[in-house]
């Protein structure tokens, strides 16, 4: 018997490393002969590149070698791939120009890499970076997406109107008759705030190459180190899997930021090659804030419509996705199909139509960050569900309630092609209710208004699909890669365990979760397995970590591993205990012949297993180390409600969370405490889109927040005390019947948060605020209602 | 970082002789500053003099009627400081919501007033409680001292060496921070001081810290915040960006005015 299996709070254990400084993060990786790069970066957000002459800087001390687009180019390096192809209205294919490593004609943002210098340290190298002269036509940005649409400037000179496609999904003909006979249309028109993503470690990467065996190695800051193998090596520089090796070990954070092949990633490991010695770069921050891929950016025009009752009867959507300046990895599937197929929401909406266009500008790529896609949906639907509530005059709980699908209407299909497996959201609505004392708000806000302050209460119900997944379904839409996981359980002769994963953990702690699958399973305790991921070399394969994925996905690969070796280990349990195998059963990690005390722990058949002497030889083979891929038959689907109280002091505009409740359904739950660490850190990353983060560019394409001193970074004192709990239904497409935690933090709560602030601000005459309602946007609200 | 010559000073002459010996030499008090700037590589000092090891530059001493600060006293020893605490908590207060923990911790207030940062807190705390800036070469008045954006009165190669505040009757600051750098977008000093009021801005000003003439009239002999809460300040020459507008920070500088005004009672 193990108190370490699915449900328990074992504490994390990758975190003893983590905060007694003993992670192994790529910087701290350091290499026999190790030279350094520096990428020297575009200053304006659009140029010409005529020449740029290395001469000076070559001969700089310390100098090994520097090479610039031409170098790669003329190596046929290619360019960097996208992964997931969309197709426009008329069945024709994604715009997808060129995205060469290192800037070829043309430099499309700030920060876009020109030239790389090599050299002994990295003070030569950016010392010899400043030497290199380069010519530039300077030309006019395209950073508003609606000039960019207008054609203000090319980003790309194929790319007529710098749209990279014109999508759609739904049916418009049912919708436009939806609303032909609609009591009320209500419209909103909301912006996603473009956000810098801010892992706490920067972008780092080292490449070596072996010119004996012709192996490269790159170590590198990535969420999925096979998918960089696969873009990296077919695509851009032609190297077999078998030649090279991607590792990641520890990873400060990610959230999305570190799905995307970069460039540099590219350029350290084809120049490792020119100058036989391994290569260190590591991001400074401020090149952090100017090229890791951002995340969000959306403007969205919505209209729904009602019946006289208050039922809604259809949705119709057009939004622009700013996609920067290329075509990131995932860049085509967020604002597509990870956005638009929620459309539904938690609602019963029968007819849906939504359009994207997603549109280049001169700003670094946008890609998935946090939620990816489910956020932007969210927090249109929310939004305009509490504008439908304040036009109709029909309170915001009993609209929700009115027009929630039902615990007995699963499986559900939506108008905008997904099918919700399971759940109840009404139950989870009112748990929140509840939590948050919603009935006791008419007093507190009484309370604050006789302190002079305006309170305010905002719901926000969502859904989100997560676990992505099923192979079949995201290559049907486009994706160009399959989605399902894979796990190896290696059991030693003595009875412990390593797992292989192909999942990635960067901060989820999947060291611990993925510990406890087989505690339960083996009936060992979690101490007795250790979880391995992150090195091509190590792990047979793997999608990696990002959509929420790694339980849902990579957690029943451990399980369907797991059950192999218990098959596997019954036969010899049979043979040794001299019964028939059908007799064995296998609980608490012993292996029993049914109704006797004839039994062998764990250890005692894995060891013999290893040292076979009495051992079925002719029927099976020695070891105990199984492989698993597993592919879902769908996503999962978190869902719930976030419930946010505001107070407002409209002498400043300043913001106070008075409370924040959170009742999240995310299925089983393998460890409360990992899962509610999930929740806070989604929370907190969900109230600073709402209140603090906004990146802002120039028209001329600087980034004007590209430092913490103008980039507002969430902070300890900037959030509430946060009273979050599950309320689940037990996941329907996967085995272990779970969904995901990893993003419904950041999914759920923008929208409670700025409901909240309107609410509070109703009184006033205020009925819109964008994001993040900063004080002195609150304030001037204030002023211009 | 481009590469300097470094020294460490060991007293006031050997700080004022190395800097004038060097051909651009710069003071390092805290760093907090200077190293950022330089780490960016937006300066290019010949020779970097430290003043760390120079003893008698950081201290408080109290002289009845004043409070003397010496320039390497950092942030946190003057929010922690049982004299300053008692006798200007308002100024112990101001130097306690600088920056964050590493930031007070080496931050000082020379450092922070030769750099004057339009932002920073401390321009509005000397010139609210009507400081004297002691060099080595002089002492001014801090209305004299603080010039314009990031601009002094010192002279090439002076040497802050110390703050004197008198003790005032009255006094409180009233920061509203910039939610990202949490400098202050507005920061107001009142106090009363030998029967004189005063109201220094920080954050707002295009030119840097300013006493507000027409909040210092609504306040008063009596301190009356309600009057100057009521005060419409003009947002010609204020700051505008994309934190606050113009207006926003004219709005900031009663609110905060009146909430100075209000704690200092
Ligand atoms: C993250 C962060 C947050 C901050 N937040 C705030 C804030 O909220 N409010 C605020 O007011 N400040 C803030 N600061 C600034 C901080 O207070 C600094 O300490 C201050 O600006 C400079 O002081 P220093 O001792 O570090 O000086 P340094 O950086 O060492 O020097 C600054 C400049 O002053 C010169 N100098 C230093 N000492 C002398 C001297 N004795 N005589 C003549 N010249 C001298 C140097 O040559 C240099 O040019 C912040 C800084 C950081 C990094």
């Amino acid at each position: 018997m193990t108190d370490t299996g699915i449900g328990a709070s074992v504490r994390r254990v990758e975190d003893k490393r983590f905060l007694t400084g003993r992670g192994n993060y790529t910087d701290d990786i350091d290499q026999h002969g190790q030279a350094y790069a520096w990428m020297l970066r575009s200053p304006h957000a659009h140029a010409r590149l005529n020449n740029v002459d290395t001469a000076a800087a070559a001969s700089a001390p310390g100098v090994i070698a520097i090479f610039t687009g031409a170098d790669m180019a003329a190596d046929e390096v290619g360019g960097l791939p996208c992964g997931w192809q969309i197709h426009n209205k008329d069945g024709s294919p994604m715009n997808e120009p060129a995205h060469p490593p290192l800037a070829v004609d043309k430099v499309r943002h700030v920060g876009d890499q020109v030239a790389v210098v090599i050299a002994e340290t990295k003070a030569q190298a950016r010392d010899a970076a400043e030497l290199i002269a380069v010519d530039y036509d300077v030309l006019p940005a395209a950073i508003d997406m609606n000039a960019a649409l207008a054609g203000a400037s090319a980003v790309h000179d194929d790319v007529p109107d710098n749209m990279c496609f014109d999508w759609e999904i739904g049916d418009k003909d049912a919708t436009e008759t939806a609303f032909s006979g609609a009591a009320h249309v209500i419209s909103i028109d909301v912006v996603n705030n473009r956000l810098i993503p801010n892992a706490m470690e920067p972008r780092a990467a080292i490449a070596h190459h072996d010119s004996s065996t012709g192996h490269y190695t790159l170590h590198t800051t990535t969420q999925n180190p096979h998918v960089i193998r696969l873009l990296m090596g077919a695509f851009v520089l032609q190297i077999p899997e078998h030649k090279l090796r991607i590792v990641s070990h520890d990873v400060g954070g990610g959230f999305g930021s570190k799905i995307s092949h970069y460039a540099e990633e590219a350029i350290l490991t084809w120049a490792s090659a020119k100058v036989t010695q391994p290569i260190k770069w590591v991001a400074e921050r401020s090149e952090s804030f100017m090229t890791d891929a951002h995340g969000r950016d959306h403007e969205t025009h919505a209209e729904l419509a009602m019946d006289a009752d208050g039922n809604f009867t259809g949705l119709r959507v057009a939004t622009k996705a700013n996609i920067g300046a290329y075509l990131s990895t995932f860049g085509s599937s967020v604002p597509t199909y990870l956005y638009a197929t929620l459309m539904a929401g938690v609602y019963t909406t029968p007819a849906i139509y939504c359009e994207v266009k997603t549109v280049f500008t001169n700003t670094v790529p946008v890609d998935a960050y946090r939620g990816a896609g489910r956020p932007e949906c969210t927090y249109l639907l929310e939004r305009l569900v509490n504008k439908a509530a304040r036009e109709t005059g029909i309170d915001p709980v009993e609209i929700r309630r009115k027009n929630m699908i039902q615990a007995d209407q699963f499986p559900y299909q939506t108008p905008v092609a997904l099918q919700y497996d399971v759940g109840d959201y009404p139950t989870a609505f009112n748990t929140a209710l509840q939590a948050a004392d919603y009935e006791g708000f008419a007093q507190r806000r009484a309370e604050s208004e006789s302190n002079g302050k305006q309170r305010g209460i905002g719901i926000s119900t969502y859904i989100e699909a997560c676990g992505i997944a099923p192979s079949a379904v995201a290559g049907a839409l486009g994706a160009r890669a399959g989605l399902y996981e894979s796990a190896q359980v290696r059991v030693h002769p003595t009875g412990s365990v390593t797992v292989y994963t192909g999942t990635h953990s960067h901060g989820q702690g999947h060291e611990t979760t993925f510990a406890q699958l087989v505690s339960e399973s083996f009936g060992i305790p979690a101490d007795q397995v250790e979880v391995s991921h992150g090195d091509t070399g190590e792990v047979q394969f793997g999608m990696g970590t990002y959509g929420s994925r790694s339980l849902a996905v990579g957690g029943p690969a451990i399980l369907k591993a797991c059950n192999k070796v218990i098959d596997k280990a019954k036969k010899i349990a049979a043979h040794i205990l001299e019964a028939s195998e059908a007799d064995i059963e296998f609980t608490d990690g012993v292996f029993r012949v049914s109704g006797t005390d004839r039994e062998m722990a764990f250890g005692e058949v894995s060891l013999a297993a290893y040292v076979p002497h009495n051992y079925p030889i002719e029927e099976i083979e020695p070891g105990l180390d199984e492989n698993a891929f597993y592919d879902p038959l769908n996503f999962s689907f978190p869902a719930g409600c976030h419930i946010c109280e505001v107070e407002v002091d409209p002498d400043t505009g300043v913001i106070d969370i008075a409370n924040f409740t959170a009742v999240d359904d995310v299925g089983r739950v393998v460890n409360p405490m990992i899962v509610e660490g999930q929740v806070h850190g989604g929370v907190a990353q969900g109230i600073g889109q709402a209140l603090l983060e906004g990146c802002v560019y120039d028209d001329a394409g600087q980034l004007l927040t590209g430092s913490y001193m103008d980039y507002t970074m969430p902070r300890a004192d900037d959030l509430p005390n946060l009273n979050v709990g599950t309320q689940s239904v037990m996941g329907a497409s996967n085995p272990l019947e779970v969904k995901g935690v990893g993003e419904v933090g950041a999914i759920g709560s923008p929208p409670a948060v700025i409901n909240a602030i309107l609410d509070a601000l109703a009184p006033l005459g205020v009925d819109d605020i964008s994001m993040p309602a900063t004080p002195s946007k609150v304030w001037q609200a204030i002023q211009n209602a | 970082m481009y590469n300097f010559n470094y020294k460490k000073a060991s007293s006031r002459d050997d700080a004022v002789a190395a800097q004038s010996s060097a051909d651009d030499g710069s003071y390092l008090a805290g760093g907090m500053t200077l190293i950022p700037t330089l780490k960016q590589r937006l300066a290019q000092p010949s020779d970097l003099i430290d003043l760390a090891d120079v003893g008698d530059l950081a201290g408080i001493s109290d002289d009845g009627g004043a409070i003397t600060i010496g320039a390497m006293t950092t942030h946190a020893t003057v929010a922690e400081s049982e004299v300053v605490t008692s006798k200007i908590p308002a100024l112990a207060a101001l130097a306690g919501h600088i920056g964050d923990p590493q930031v007070r911790n080496r931050g000082t207030i020379g450092g922070s007033i030769a750099n004057n940062d339009p932002a920073a807190d401390y321009p509005a705390g000397c010139v609210g409680l009507n400081a004297t800036i002691i060099t080595n070469k002089r002492e001014l008045p801090a209305e004299d001292f603080f010039t314009d954006l990031f601009e002094t009165a010192l002279e090439e190669g002076e040497l802050v060496t110390a703050v004197s505040f008198p003790i005032p009757d009255k006094a409180a600051y009233a920061k509203f921070p910039n939610p990202a750098s949490r400098y202050a977008i507005v920061g107001v000093m009142v106090a009363q001081t030998g029967g004189e009021t005063r109201a220094a801005v920080t954050g707002a000003s295009q030119s840097g810290v300013f006493r507000a003439a027409d909040i210092e009239a609504a306040l008063g002999s009596g301190l009356d915040a309600a009057a100057a809460k009521e005060v419409k300040v003009s947002a010609d020459n204020l700051n505008a960006d994309i934190h606050a507008s113009a207006e926003y920070r004219a709005h900031l500088i009663s609110i905060m005015a009146s909430r100075a005004a209000a704690a200092a009672g």
